[in-house]
């Protein structure tokens, strides 16, 4: 069979008014349906025929799935926010700051205005062997192409490979591990509450998912709740243009300080693993100490213990030691 | 600048509300009745033969009605391009094309076709085919020496130079020039660079991809292209549907982009109109993006070794080039000369060498782009001497004007013998001018600063390319509705000068613009002989064109006047719709009655007798028009002074954050010389617009292939990366000043400014990344950021200094 990509194929459309509604179709499609969000993820595979769902669930008609509300000092999002209205809403602006930023910091204003929170985590990787149909291990082959000798791969990982050395390409995604987030999970037989730390899957996992979303599963509310609400916050993404572009990796810090000393600290990195990186030994080293340079530096070394670049991206490792560096050097005494 | 009516003035061009409000009609948005659409079967691989096709399931697939391959198509001379191929020479090169009742079940009927094709070696990198038993891109050879195809290695050369870095320059070439003595030019020097540089291939990514639509007609094929010529597509688009090209119609109003890609269409454009012949429907060939990415042409890359002698004053002695260009599958892109020649130009070595080889690569095929060979030279050797300069301890902008063209400049390749030369230029006058606007000191001092992490460079860089031809006619006729109806047969580019060269009629006439309709975009409205759209030829050409025949009404009318008023035709003059008697406005003719009488005398006057030395496509657009009202024909006859070139200085200022590689544009200006500015709202799109163009080829814009398939891997808009509207300055407006001297040796003195644009961004952003950076010069396009914090960091280089689309 020839192949022909860019071209969209027929497929069932569903737009349900309700969760509910949406959660019967899923359960009926199962692995053949295909939720569709923005698109902005979807519409690639499905005119690329890589991905040829017997069912889109199109969510953009449940209301109910794009409200953002305050609650009990933390914000509820629903996972049809679009980018740009978490970007603009007063209460995860004012408390939540590090979502702002990154969500800000996502592609470009026409995919904000498109694209959604639910959907800026559950999306795919973006490596570009993957994306355009070859056959690899997370294709369900038996080969990395991004890992070869000659592979071209200086937007792939340098921790967490397994098999595969493919990125997370969210933007979003570490803001919300550094905040505590909860995401709600539903099915047709309940709801679940995963943290956003457990939500991402590596390919040790399971190499052909990038989430715990499993076929009938849905993604419907993002919760932060208050810990870190008003706390010190950074948010940096390192990128070729200054629109529309993958991070080649990013760090998400939230901070609480009392005395001039580190109370609390989290800091995530993206774009430099499979999922989002918790770095719980930056962490652990910062944590109780006042900040300096010094303990910048040396967060920055901690930072890239046990990294391994592959053969293009080794100005990762002083990327991600330099990104960390920065997120401590900024927190405010 | 002489006080013109409408020369100079801003206004707004007769296209621009149907474009913002989306009224255009782009190729994609025609419809005709029982319209089918066809899908392209691509390559998959980037060297094949098609062993077999079996059709059959794809045929009897729904809604399907025909199918073209290659068969179908004349053979043609290796190495010329088809629309359709049984040997695929890249990735993505279309193979055959179905037509269905839908697009998708055109695509669905592809998918059906079994095709079978026996993988052929393939070669990516130019400089591999040269190595001793390096495959070839094509079975016939690697390269071209004049028309033969010839098998050129590379056996007698230090092949661990290349791995080290530089590129040797005892291998066989196909050509070469030399004036002076380059070696003896040299050894006079104070300061010799010696350097090897590579410069990526670019895609030219316009956003209206280049869809097609046509049907037959009473045995004419209409045929909606997207183009950047009309007139001069209309005889490339005959011969890709083998017919005459009074059997086509070519309908091209608007083009969304072309950069040099579309110049005469786009030989794609000829499949839906084959396809509609055999299926007797009309046939819409609506391109992806990712079809783009591979049949959309791009930009050669050249990997060169370039020595240059200085004295100590920053003066040249002495240029040597010797290029190596990626030629990609098709034909033979003369950018590797044109690099020779703008080098020449824009530093002017008394003593200069170019010796080049183009190599065949199975990589999309080549075009001109945007100052072909200009921008190369520009990106290549700005560094150089931005490098020059710091050693030698003189102002950059000295080096520049030390070594600038001046006046009729002579410059590059001998012919006969002979050097040709420019007709005019003023860049000392644009970089003085720059000084004072710009105000160079301060932007200067700016250079080294710190701030935390983030360090401030700045870059200067001079960009020349060519802007004008000569020749072409002009064609307009005065109605008796007392409107002046221009002819243009260049093509609605985008840059505005469909309607600025149109005013020179009206300049002519002093008549208000309001009183013009300029007729374009379509070859059955009888469009005179044109230039093509490119080249940034248009201003100069069609600014004379139409003078020229603004003048030739002019006279008519003055004629008329006389001999219905009395008097001697010199005592008539013509203004503001009418033509009077001098000194008693009261006497005279209004247009419309002036274009009555006109064809009322017929003859030379409403075109029944034509001039005799405009060409055969102007002689029958003016037959069609005769007797429609006064006619003003005429070939510009205009003295010309030399070769028309225009004059660019880029100047950026760049913030390199030395902890993560990232740089910001935070400010770019730029200065010029291209004459009289027809109109300064679009000769500043065109200035700006070509620098942004520029910012792409310097920061972010490449191709990445495997190497071990030779399959494109950055074919996404995204991974492409070409620049955005948030990669430009936006702090700072981007400001612009121009010599203001007309060229001396044109009635209006205007040439165009598209081309050198482009180097100059290109330029002035590389100088201002090696500032920042101390000197760190990378000698490589694009320099990302992962390149710059690699250097910083002292790591190992992770792609081999001269190794093509990595």
């Amino acid at each position: 069979m020839a192949v022909i990509r860019d071209n969209m194929p027929a497929f069932e459309l569903f737009q349900p008014t309700s969760t509910a509604e949406a959660l019967g179709v899923l359960d009926r499609y199962g692995a053949d349906a295909w939720v569709l969000a923005g698109g902005l993820d979807t519409w690639d595979w499905l005119k690329d025929r890589m991905r040829r769902p017997a069912a889109v669930v199109d969510l953009g008609a449940i209301g109910s799935l794009s409200e953002i509300r305050a609650a009990n000092g933390g914000v509820e999002i629903g996972a049809m926010a679009t980018l740009s209205a978490v970007v603009v809403d007063a209460t995860v602006r004012e408390s939540f700051g590090l979502l702002t930023e990154s969500a800000a910091l996502v592609a470009s204003p026409q995919i904000r205005n498109q694209g959604t929170l639910g959907g800026n985590l559950g999306q795919d990787t973006r490596c570009w062997y993957y994306r355009d149909g070859w056959n690899c291990y997370r294709a369900g082959g038996n080969i990395c192409y991004a890992d070869t000798p000659t592979a071209m791969n200086r937007e792939h990982c340098v921790l967490g490979a397994s098999r595969c050395v493919a990125v997370n390409p969210s933007d979003t995604a570490p803001a919300l591990v550094a905040l505590d987030a909860e995401l709600v999970v539903e099915n047709q037989r309940g709801s679940r509450t995963v943290a956003a730390a457990d939500f991402f899957v590596g390919p040790e996992v399971d190499i052909e998912r990038m989430t715990v979303l499993a076929p009938g599963d849905l993604l419907t509310m993002i919760r932060v709740p208050a810990t870190w609400a008003g706390a010190s916050f950074y948010f940096e993404k390192s990128r070729d243009r200054q629109v529309w572009d993958f991070a080649l990796a990013s760090v998400a810090r939230a901070a609480t300080v009392s005395g001039g000393v580190v109370d609390d600290i989290r800091v995530v990195v993206n774009g430099v693993a499979p999922t989002p990186v918790r770095l719980t030994a930056v962490e652990a080293a910062v944590r109780g100490q006042s900040v300096s340079e010094e303990l910048a530096e040396r967060a920055g070394q901690v930072a890239i213990e046990g990294v391994k670049p592959l053969a293009h991206n080794g100005y990762k490792v002083p990327l991600l030691r330099n990104l960390v560096k920065r997120s401590i050097r900024s927190i405010e005494a | 600048m002489a006080d013109y009516k409408l020369i100079g003035k801003e206004y707004s061009t007769a296209d621009l509300v149907a474009k913002v409000t989306g009224r255009a009609k782009y190729a994609e948005d025609f419809r005709a009745e029982g319209m089918l659409f066809t899908k392209l079967l691509l390559s998959p691989m980037p060297h094949g033969r098609v062993r077999s096709v079996d059709t059959t399931a794809a045929l009897a697939m729904p809604g399907v009605e025909a199918i073209l391959t290659a068969d179908d198509l004349p053979a043609v001379d290796a190495p010329e391009e088809r629309m359709l191929t049984n040997e695929p020479l890249y990735e993505g090169e279309p193979i055959l094309a179905i037509a269905a009742a839908t697009e998708e079940q055109a695509a669905n009927a592809i998918e059906q076709v079994q095709i079978d094709l026996e993988p052929l070696p393939f070669m990516l990198d130019p400089l591999d085919s040269l190595r001793p038993g390096g495959s070839n891109a094509r079975l016939e050879g690697n390269s071209m020496d004049g028309r033969d195809l010839v098998d050129i290695k590379w056996d007698n050369v230090d092949w661990t130079q290349v791995d080290n870095g530089t590129l040797p320059t005892d291998g066989e070439i196909t050509d070469e020039w030399e004036v002076g003595d380059v070696e003896a030019g040299l050894a006079d020097a104070d300061l010799v660079l010696d350097e090897t540089v590579f410069h990526q291939s670019a895609s030219h990514q316009p956003l209206e991809t280049r869809t097609a639509m046509a049907y037959w007609q009473n045995g004419k094929c209409y045929l909606h292209v997207s183009t950047q010529s009309t007139a001069r597509t209309h005889a490339p688009a005959a011969r890709w549907l083998g017919v005459e090209p009074d059997d086509v119609v070519l309908i091209a109003e608007y083009c969304g982009g072309g950069f040099g890609s579309k110049i005469s269409g786009a030989i794609s454009s000829g499949i839906p109109g084959l396809l509609s012949r055999k299926a007797g429907k009309p046939v819409m060939m609506r391109i992806t993006r990712q079809e783009e990415n591979f049949i959309g042409r791009a930009r050669p890359g050249i990997v060169s070794r370039i020595r240059i002698g200085f004295r100590s004053d920053g003066r040249l002695t002495a240029l040597d080039l010797f290029s190596v260009q990626d030629n990609g599958p098709y034909g033979r892109t003369g950018d590797f000369m044109a690099m020779a020649d703008q080098s020449s130009l824009m530093y002017t070595p008394p003593n200069m060498r170019f010796r080049g080889v183009a190599v065949f690569t199975n990589t999309p095929p080549r075009a001109a782009q945007r100052a072909p060979g200009g921008v190369q030279a520009v990106a290549m050797i700005a560094p150089m001497l931005h490098k020059a300069a710091n050693q030698l301890g003189v102002d950059h902008l000295e080096l520049m004007k030390i070594n600038a063209p001046a006046g009729q400049q002579v410059f590059g390749r001998p012919r006969q013998g002979q050097q040709g030369n420019v007709s005019s230029a003023f860049v000392r006058e644009a970089v003085d001018k720059a000084i004072i606007q710009f105000d160079w000191a301060a932007m200067k001092a700016k250079s080294g600063q710190r701030n935390g992490s983030k360090v401030t460079g700045v870059g200067v860089a001079l960009s020349s390319y060519a802007a004008g031809v000569s020749g072409m006619d002009g064609l307009l006729t005065i109605r008796p509705d007392g409107r002046v109806y221009i002819q243009q047969g260049v093509g609605n580019l985008g840059t505005g000068s469909v309607f600025d060269t149109a005013r020179a009629a009206m300049e002519a006439l002093q008549t208000d613009w309001e009183q013009a309709e300029v007729v374009w975009g379509d070859t059955s409205k009888h469009l005179p002989w044109s230039s093509v759209q490119a080249g940034s030829m248009t201003t100069h050409a069609h600014s004379r064109a139409n003078w020229a025949a603004g003048l030739d009404a002019k006279r008519k009318l003055q004629e008329i006047a006389a001999r219905d008023l009395g008097g001697s035709p010199d005592s008539y003059d013509v203004a503001d719709g009418r033509v009077f008697r001098r000194g008693n406005r009261g006497q005279g003719l209004t247009f419309a009655r002036a274009a009555q009488r006109a064809i009322a005398l017929g003859g030379k006057y409403d075109g029944h007798t034509l001039p005799e030395d405009i060409n055969a496509m102007t002689t029958v657009a003016g037959t069609a028009l005769a007797g429609l009202g006064l006619m003003g024909i005429a070939k510009d006859n205009f003295e010309t002074g030399g070769r028309n070139m225009s004059y660019a200085i880029g100047f950026a200022e760049v913030e390199v954050d030395t902890e993560t590689g990232g740089v910001r544009l935070v400010d770019y200006k730029v200065s010029s010389d291209a004459g009289t500015i027809l109109n300064p709202r679009t000769f500043a799109g065109q200035l700006h617009g070509g620098g942004v163009q520029g910012f792409g080829v310097a920061l972010s814009q490449k191709w990445v292939f495997d190497r071990r398939w030779g399959l494109h891997v950055s074919k996404r808009f995204y991974s492409n990366r070409p620049p955005t509207i948030l990669d430009v300055p936006h702090e700072r407006k981007m400001e612009w000043v121009a010599a203001g001297e007309p060229d001396p040796f044109s009635p209006l003195g205007a040439r165009g400014i598209g081309e050198p644009s482009q180097g100059a961004g290109t330029g002035a952003v590389l100088c201002a990344i090696a500032d920042a950076m101390g000197g760190e010069y990378f000698n490589r396009t694009p320099v990302m950021s992962d390149m710059i914090l690699t250097r910083l960091e002292g790591l190992p280089e992770p792609i081999a200094k001269l190794m093509a689309h990595a």
